[in-house]
């Protein structure tokens, strides 16, 4: 029997996506997008590449208008990014600044927001939450890759946001790394509270992550399926891997996203 | 030690062997074209290290630094603002590339006519004729600035003095100092030969006007001046180069390594 708890999380619905469409001219990416993510929650977003998911994340993000549709953030449409969002973004070489230390990084979002020594406070716990103690004054190039997407994560805890959203944040760190950093952002989910709302196209990673995984269809997209891993938590490379339910949800969106392929190139 | 003994050597071999040759090949010159060096180094030392370089050197560099201070600062400026703006870009494009097709000594008898001889008139042709490499280099620098960088900045909501000041500068910065070194060099070209068209002192009019009073001595002596100014002009520029972008060159070996 697997116990069914997900524990802490609420029902209080913290963001809603509803009717979502995007096109560029012709070309129609986003299909009506509709879900929800309660407090507390772990959300993954998985689909097909190319399957509109960076499309969707800037809209969500309030990086992007849609054609159509809208995002609620804490009861808020949203037109701009919201104050209480951070994104973690795919390419970590890209988003952190070479040209500053990896603590003046983290700190460049909520420089002079906060007084001094608040601010090195904040820096600080977000660098040794991440484990990169001791690490502030590198620059990122000074750093392996896994490293560099610590800082990345650090940076978006810093700016102590009610939700995490990550764009595919480890699909440029090798397999080991990859596992210590799923593990890593399980803890800081606990640790610091926060939503996170995780975009992928790795599925064992979604399932093992995930509170609820919504199942993206091929372009133009829509959330085809939407379902709760009912995985105990805390989780565990190796035993939550191996339990029934997790095969079962994982060939579940496995053969969900081979349909949606192989109907995207019809 | 003994390494730097070494590059010193590898450095200063080539230039002590020149001067060697020039020094004992030119000893007994008569040729009044050729003087011996030793007597263009005299006239050196009694025209540049007297009150020669208070009442002409001095004048020349100060107007040289004022000249390319405002193309640096104006080419960077007005480089920032065309570049985030594609419809100011757009507009000012075929202006810009019909402005630098101009060869910049062709604006002195313009620049005469408006300033008249004086500090002004070289000043505004050094700032006019240098910004190009500066301003089009930072236009370019601001416009491949990466879209997920962009993405960050909008995200983390960053003002616009940080998103200007701390990102889109310094991200444009390894190309605006290849485009100051042009206007660099530019400015040094423009001010001795604004200096040598119309002007009553200064070096560039020391070195041309020795040239048609026939003093052959003090024409040698006046170019080594020249080449000194430059070489030490490109010198402090490098040394300020590599000290702001030493972020780059870290970040270019550590790829090269990988």
């Amino acid at each position: 029997m697997i116990p069914l708890s997900t524990s802490t999380i609420s029902t209080e619905t913290i963001m809603a996506v509803e009717g979502l469409r995007k096109s560029y001219g012709e070309a129609q990416i986003l299909d009506g997008i509709d879900f929800t993510v309660n407090k507390g929650e772990f959300v993954c977003i998985v689909g097909p590449s190319g399957s509109g998911k960076t499309t969707l994340l800037r809209c969500i993000a309030g990086l992007q208008a849609p054609t159509e549709g809208k995002t609620m953030f804490e009861g808020v449409e949203v037109t701009e990014p919201p104050a209480k969002l951070a994104v973690v973004f795919q390419d970590y070489s890209r988003s952190l600044l070479p040209w500053m230390t990896v603590q003046e990084n983290v700190m460049l979002p909520i420089e002079g927001r906060f007084p001094k020594e608040e601010l090195a406070e904040r820096v600080k716990k977000a660098l040794v939450s991440v484990g990169l103690a001791g690490k502030g004054k590198l620059y990122p190039w000074q750093m392996s890759g896994g490293m560099q997407q610590r800082a990345a994560i650090a940076r978006g805890l810093a700016y102590n946001p009610d939700v995490l959203l990550m764009d595919e944040p480890f699909a440029a760190v090798d397999a080991q790394t990859r596992v210590e950093l799923e593990d890593l952002v399980l803890r800081l989910r606990d640790e610091y509270n926060t939503t996170v709302l995780f975009v992928t196209h790795d599925i064992d990673e979604a399932v093992y992550l995930a509170d609820r995984v919504l199942v993206l269809s091929g372009a133009p997209t829509s959330v085809t399926e939407n379902i709760e891993t009912l995985l105990p938590n805390p989780r565990n490379q190796i035993e939550t891997k191996r339990l029934e339910r997790y095969s079962e949800v994982r060939a579940r969106v496995m053969g969900l996203i081979q349909a949606a392929k192989s109907h995207a190139s019809i | 030690m003994r390494t730097l003994f070494k590059d010193m050597g590898l450095l200063l071999w080539l230039p002590i062997t020149i001067l060697l040759a020039w020094w004992f090949g030119s000893a007994n010159s008569t040729s009044i074209y050729f003087p011996p060096l030793e007597l263009i180094l005299e006239t050196f030392a009694r025209d540049w290290l007297g009150p020669r370089f208070v009442t002409d050197a001095l004048p020349s560099i100060g107007k040289f630094l004022v000249g390319f201070g405002i193309a640096a600062a104006g080419g960077v400026f007005l480089g920032m603002l065309i570049g985030l703006s594609r419809r100011l870009n757009a507009a000012l494009d075929p202006l810009i590339q019909f402005l630098r097709a101009i060869p910049p000594p062709a604006i002195l008898p313009i620049a005469l006519l408006l300033f008249g001889i004086g500090a002004s008139m070289n000043i505004a042709v050094i700032a006019l004729g240098a910004i190009w490499p500066a301003l089009l280099n930072t236009i370019d620098g601001v416009r491949a600035l990466d879209l997920q960088v962009i993405d960050m900045t909008k995200s983390y909501r960053l003002s616009p003095a940080k998103r200007i000041f701390k990102v889109l500068l310094p991200a444009a910065s390894p190309q605006i100092f290849a485009g100051l070194r042009v206007t660099l060099q530019m400015s040094i070209i423009l001010i001795v030969v604004s200096e040598m068209f119309a002007s009553t002192s200064g070096i560039g009019f020391y070195v041309l006007n020795s040239q048609q009073l026939f003093a052959v001595p003090e024409t040698w002596a006046g170019t080594i001046v020249l080449g000194l100014l430059g070489y030490v002009a490109t010198l402090v520029f490098v040394l300020i180069e590599r000290r702001v972008l030493a972020w780059h060159r870290g970040m270019y070996n550590s790829l090269e390594k990988a």
